[in-house]
């Protein structure tokens, strides 16, 4: 193997600085525009958000947007798009918190009983898109969408009418408690170990561990086995797959399916490390926000650790705007502005690397 | 007669590559002047320079006798310089009418003055036999008629010089005769035709003078009634042609392929795309599929490969293997090389190393186990890229970087390297240069002596006729004559296949 030339290497970094940049600008206008010193804001946002408590929180925040992340990526893979992990999430989290609640079994069985209702609700949820794209030609992402609504009201309905149970004088409504054994318990004490002082209200889901492990796998299907490849070829050039003997509609089944069932867990780490119940408090938006996580990480497992982490650094950050008169929710600003300038840059820094390896290419030749 | 255009020693580099290095040419009024030149001799890159898409880097244009210097198309276009790209540039839900205007489009205050533009599109049918319902949705509209809506497009903008961009590449017999009569009727009115293309009996058929390029410079201007399309062939090429020919009869005695009754019915119960197609091909032979495109031979090849369902029985080496699903025939050692090579045997924008693991992904030296072997893939693709002379950088090397010809040694190289037992090959040769079509032709010379079994469909009869040892013709999905490929011509090759007698 010849070492990557220099200008390989600053190819590399050209895209990732390049998205930094122009959305430091446009997130400072947006600052700015509120008659506030984007320095000031910046630095308060630092000075909160690498605190260690807020860190855990940070954890805490990017352990569902990686999961989920990781759904949609499957099947963007496959070349296809997956928007119904927030539909799948939901009714993974409600159905697996109810469902949890209903039997005991030995703590790790028990756990592992709860994964797979939220995985077999996600994946089922999935499969009637999965379905109706190979059998009716219906695009999924038209199919997932409608889902998604399909999934909110039929959540609301359940838990509402059937699965919520009325605590005395509380409005809040939930579903029954998870028993011990089917908790995930908190890092913290791990932690704890590594010298890591506790931080007041600060835990850390023990999801964290599943959703790393499930970036391990991923990374290895997708990249060193059969099934991987396939996908890939299937997402790359589907007709040149089926000719190179890819059952292509299986293909999509599987990995809608897959999708569906790993965004079903993306659900979990709050109900089986801090609520251990289904709330009406349960956190909205994940599976839309890790679509632009899967995206700014280029659908890489270790990119889209990185940008989860990105993701739940600035929201959990940005509360401390508030201190300084600015709105939180300029953080949504940031994140948009780094994922459009982002995906910007890295398609421009594609198109620019086969124009320098065609003219490698005619060098060599010539 | 006057020079309408004349370039002078034109040349235009890239980075890393001279794209031309000395191209002259003439081009009179009222003649029709072909620029033939093989892929990647530079007729594309002239005509962009004419036409103001590109700015050469030295030499002359003069267009009717002054030198002109074009910043971009636009100024081409008001030296009455028109081209008729080879991919249409129309908008499918707009009438033939507004395609035309549009953008020159004739104003009566701030309304359009479609009354006048009317009368001039049909002053302008007429006048030159382009005759097109100016009312009519072009979405509704054939290849050939799209075509001569694009040509009007350029005369309605006063365009006196007229390039076309390998016109004939996407049409039908028929259609290329109309746009032969077109032509000859655009001429007949004075105007300058530059005609670009690399089929040479249609260059002799219809230009009256030939420029040839090579590698970037003009070598030959002459008159079309002077050479023969050989000679043409050898001035593009600078040696002489390669030949399709195979040596001795290396057939053995068992049968590689069996093909019994195969149909493939239309569900709407009209004529069968391929209707009771039966042969044995046996092991060392190659079987050659002659025909006019679209007559069955696509699916043919789908039903070989099991990409669709048929009717009948297909053995293979002695098994039927109608229940194997297209996996399983690629692993049982049928090797195929795809009629359309980047939309159905190439991932683009993959590098070549993962183009080698496609149809490969279930056996050594892709897999180890059900693990990929990324560094047995990587090596193996740089031996493949060695024996088949593929000019890359390497095997990180992205799909989309190869010339045409590359892609193509590249693929036969990568179904060779499983030493099929059958190969389907469609097309070979189809787009590449001289020197990878020797190498390919080579290719499947040696492995047939091997006594691998060759399935040849090709558009090439030259081809078809040198490389097989069986002729079948293919019409309207059947199987209408076998020929003896030593006793056959071109000529007598083509009318069978048009089902003259």
């Amino acid at each position: 193997m010849k070492k990557p030339s220099m200008s390989q290497v600053m190819l590399a970094f050209a895209a990732p600085l390049a998205a930094a940049v122009v959305s430091i600008v446009i997130s400072s206008l947006a600052v700015l525009a509120s008659k506030k010193s984007p320095i000031d804001a910046y630095k308060t946002m630092w000075e909160f958000g690498t605190q260690a408590g807020s860190l855990l929180e940070v954890l805490n925040t990017a352990t569902p947007y990686y999961i989920a992340a990781i759904a949609i990526a499957v099947t963007f893979r496959a070349g296809l798009f997956n928007i119904g992990v927030e539909g799948q999430l939901r009714l993974g989290a409600l159905f697996s918190a109810y469902l949890g609640a209903k039997f005991v079994l030995p703590p790790i069985f028990h756990v592992l009983a709860v994964f797979l209702i939220a995985m077999t609700v996600g994946g089922i949820w999935a499969a009637i898109a999965a379905y109706l794209k190979v059998k009716r030609g219906v695009s999924e992402v038209i199919s997932t969408i409608m889902l998604n609504s399909l999934a909110g009201g039929l959540t609301s309905f359940l838990f509402s009418q059937y699965f919520a149970e009325i605590t005395e004088g509380s409005n809040n409504l939930t579903t029954k408690t998870l028993p011990e054994s089917a908790r995930m318990p908190d890092l913290m004490p791990l932690l704890n170990k590594l010298g890591v002082e506790d931080q007041p209200g600060g835990g850390v889901y023990g999801m964290l561990l599943v959703a790393a492990a499930l970036g391990v796998a991923f990374w290895f299907i997708v990249n060193r086995t059969r099934f991987g490849f396939e996908l890939r070829a299937s997402g790359a050039n589907p007709i040149a797959a089926r000719v190179s003997g890819v059952n292509s509609k299986r293909m999509v089944f599987y990995a809608l399916v897959i999708s569906g069932a790993i965004a079903g867990l993306s659900g979990l780490p709050a109900v089986l490390g801090d609520t251990h119940s289904y709330t009406m408090g349960f956190r909205s938006g994940i599976g839309f926000s890790a679509i632009a996580v899967a995206l700014l990480g280029r659908n890489g497992a270790v990119g889209m650790a990185f940008s989860a982490l990105l993701f739940g650094f600035l929201e959990v950050s940005s509360r401390s705007l508030e201190l300084i008169d600015i709105a939180p929710e300029t953080y949504v600003i940031m994140q948009g502005s780094i994922l459009l300038s982002s995906v910007i840059a890295y398609e421009v820094v594609r198109r620019y690397k086969i124009t320098l390896q065609s003219k490698e290419l005619a060098k060599a030749v010539a | 007669m006057s020079v309408a255009v004349e370039l002078r020693h034109i040349s235009k580099r890239f980075p890393g590559v001279i794209a031309n290095k000395d191209v002259s040419m003439k081009v009179e009024t009222g003649t029709v002047h072909a620029l033939v030149g093989e892929n990647g001799a530079g007729k594309s890159t002239v005509m962009k320079i004419l036409y103001g898409m590109q700015r050469p880097d030295g030499g002359e244009i003069l267009v009717n006798g002054q030198a002109v210097n074009f910043k971009n198309p636009n100024d081409a276009i008001d030296a009455s310089i028109g081209m008729v790209h080879q991919h249409f540039m129309l908008a499918d839900n707009f009438t033939v009418l507004e395609n035309i205007i549009l953008g020159a489009e004739p104003k009566h205050g701030i309304t359009i003055d479609f009354a006048a533009a009317r009368k001039k599109v049909a002053d302008m049918s007429a006048a030159y036999g382009l005759d097109v319902d100016p009312d009519i949705l072009v979405e509704e509209l054939g290849v050939g008629q799209r075509q001569r809506v694009e040509i009007l497009k350029v005369l309605y903008r006063g365009a006196r010089i007229l390039i076309f961009d390998e016109p004939t590449a996407v049409l039908v017999p028929q259609e290329v005769d109309d746009l032969f009569n077109a032509l000859k009727g655009l001429r007949a009115e004075g105007m300058a035709i530059i005609f670009i293309s690399h089929k040479l009996d249609e260059v002799l058929r219809v230009a009256d003078d030939v420029t040839v390029v090579r590698a970037g410079s003009t070598v030959a201007e002459v008159k079309s009634k002077d050479v023969t399309a050989r000679q043409l062939a050898e001035l593009m090429v600078g040696s002489e042609l390669p030949q399709p020919t195979t040596h001795g009869d290396t057939r053995r005695p068992e049968i590689t392929l069996a093909l019994k009754d195969v149909s493939i019915p239309t569900k709407s119960g009209s004529r069968d795309l391929i209707s009771h197609i039966s042969f044995d091909l046996h092991a060392g032979e190659v079987i050659g599929i002659a025909g006019v495109e679209g007559n069955g031979q696509a699916e043919l090849v789908e039903a070989i490969m099991g990409l669709r369902e048929y009717t009948g029985q297909i053995e293979f080496k002695g098994e039927n293997i109608d229940h194997f699903t297209v996996a399983h025939r690629h692993d049982a050692g049928i090797g195929l090389i795809p009629e359309d090579r980047q939309r159905q045997g190439l991932m683009m924008a993959s590098p070549l190393w993962e183009n080698r693991i496609l149809g490969h992904q279930r056996s050594k030296p892709v897999m180890r186990g059900f693990v990929l072997d990324k560094k047995a893939t990587i090596a193996d693709t740089r031996t493949i890229m060695q024996e088949f002379d593929v000019r890359a950088p390497g095997p990180q090397t992205l799909a989309a970087a190869l010339s045409g010809g590359n892609q193509q040694k590249f693929i036969v190289g990568r179904e060779m390297s499983k030493a099929p037992s059958l190969l389907v090959a469609s097309h070979p040769t189809r787009g590449v240069d001289v020197g990878a079509q020797a190498a390919i032709w080579e290719e499947l010379r040696r492995a047939r002596e091997k006594g691998m079994a060759v399935v040849l469909i090709s558009a090439d009869l030259e081809e078809l006729i040198g490389m097989s040892d069986r002729l079948l013709v293919m019409l309207r999905g059947a199987i209408t004559a076998q020929l003896d490929p030593q006793k056959t011509t071109p000529e007598q090759l083509g009318s069978a296949m048009t089902g003259a007698k």
